[in-house]
């Protein structure tokens, strides 16, 4: 662990919702090009920290941030971040597919033409079948671009989230319990999906689901009640935990 | 199923190791008996008994691959489920080699040995004596005392030694001997591995209490 290349670096990470101490002292650093999980009881604050990353609780009122994050060494913790260049650089997906009401072409082109970053009708199919094709939907797909994305099914709908993330070529991408609401088949295809995602980008998910984090990550951290509980590599944390409370929750003593 | 009845079923596993425990106990106690004693009878229930013991140990595998499969353990717990399939692979062996022991009885037959069982017998007892305390050291999780169990195998190892180079001089002394005094030195030898085996035992409770893999004590055989 101590040669891993660290992608995000939150130190002295503290974060109020009006009065309320949601993240407490927060040390935490994310490797590079790899899975990392973030565990924990609902309220722990995990899904909390995960928006952090890409400011996200920005929209949250009453929310005040202390402390410092950097991503490849740069701070975001600051009000002269550019947030529209921070969030297509660390992309996010939601518990629930939040596909626009449009094609599936339009999804994928409206992150393409906010950030300018394709031209020429060609262009943008190949850059629309690159998107696709990374996360395994273009077989499906290529010839129903102009269906409405609503008509997808779940599985696909998320995966065409994980597209329209990975299409604007970011370098982290923010998972928040991304397979809540799908079958234990597209779950498992997901999890697959996000194992051949992180040759490429650092991944950072949420999950309530102890066993995805155990299958999919590796690097787990244990968040409890505002902290940072532990954070170790998975296969240390799920064999040998340092903490009690680790032990007590992912061997489902509480929780 | 709940934690509660996980619970209990992790508890069940760890009586089956400790009934494992003591049959291997008496089946070594018994062998040794038998071969003092010439006893061919007594030797061949030993031999009949170890089926009981192979038996609990698939039945010991078989309830830690349920477990695994249906409640996915994680931290000590997979350890603990680990440690038992281990220990009792090396139980099942080390009955094994009780019925070693007896089978060396068989063929001994009654002829009288080459000499009375002096050395053997003490070997015997220690190595039992280990094994009872690495039960004990199991089920307390105790570390340091299945440590300090690995260390008693150079005892072991040096009675092996020189029952050995006894019966080597009888063997130098008369060529006729050799034959009996071959039954010994496997009869001793497979106390030895006997004893060997707890240490590996031991190795699996460190591994259970800390979550760490130490080789704790290399034995000379």
């Amino acid at each position: 662990m101590d040669q891993m290349a660290v992608k995000i670096r939150a130190k002295d990470l503290n974060l109020f919702y009006g009065d309320f101490h949601a993240l407490q002292d927060i040390q935490f650093s994310v490797p590079e090009k790899a899975i990392t999980a973030l565990i924990g009881p609902s309220g722990c604050g995990k899904s909390t920290l995960l928006r952090c990353f890409n400011r996200m609780n920005d929209l949250v009122e009453n929310c005040r941030i202390t402390g410092s994050i950097r991503i490849d060494g740069q701070e975001v913790v600051d009000d002269r971040t550019d947030l529209i260049a921070l969030r297509k650089k660390v992309g996010m997906v939601f518990q629930r597919p939040n596909v626009f009401d449009l094609s599936i072409y339009n999804n994928l082109l409206f992150g393409l033409r906010i950030h300018r970053m394709v031209s020429g009708k060609d262009r943008i199919l190949a850059t629309i079948r690159w998107g696709l094709e990374q996360v395994g939907l273009w077989d499906e797909l290529k010839d129903r671009l102009n269906q409405n994305a609503r008509t997808l099914t779940l599985e696909q709908q998320q995966r065409l989230c994980i597209a329209r993330v990975v299409i604007l070529r970011p370098e982290v991408i923010l998972l928040d319990e991304p397979c809540s609401a799908l079958d234990p088949i597209a779950t498992m295809r997901i999890e697959e999906l996000l194992r051949e995602l992180k040759r490429d980008y650092t991944i950072v998910i949420v999950t309530h689901n102890m066993q995805q984090a155990a299958r999919v990550s590796d690097y787990t951290g244990f968040m409890y009640l505002g902290r940072l509980i532990e954070f170790g590599t998975t296969s240390q944390v799920f064999t040998n935990p340092r903490d009690r409370l680790t032990e007590n929750y992912i061997s489902g003593q509480f929780g | 199923m709940l934690r509660k009845g996980f619970t209990d079923s992790i508890g069940e596993l760890e009586q089956m190791v400790l009934q494992m425990g003591q049959m291997v106990i008496t089946a070594v106690d018994r062998s040794i008996e038998a071969l003092k004693n010439r006893d061919t009878a007594a030797a061949q229930q030993i031999i009949d008994d170890d089926e009981q013991i192979n038996k609990l140990r698939w039945q010991i595998e078989e309830d830690c691959i349920n477990l695994i499969a249906t409640q996915q353990p994680v931290a000590s717990d997979l350890r603990e489920i680990i440690a038992v399939l281990a220990i009792s692979t090396e139980l099942e062996r080390m009955g094994d080699y009780a019925e070693g022991i007896a089978k060396i009885t068989l063929m001994h037959g009654s002829e009288p040995l080459l000499k009375p069982l002096a050395g053997i017998p003490v070997m015997a007892k220690k190595a039992a004596d280990m094994l009872q305390k690495a039960l004990e050291a199991f089920i307390a999780r105790d570390a340091a005392k299945a440590t300090a169990i690995c260390d008693e195998d150079d005892q072991v190892d040096g009675l092996y030694d020189q029952i050995y180079r006894e019966l080597l001089t009888y063997m130098i002394e008369d060529p006729r001997n050799i034959t009996k005094a071959t039954y010994l030195i496997w009869a001793a030898h497979n106390v030895e591995r006997i004893a060997d085996r707890v240490t590996n035992i031991c190795e699996r409770i460190v591994f259970l209490a800390t979550g760490k893999m130490p080789q704790v004590n290399v034995s000379k055989y």
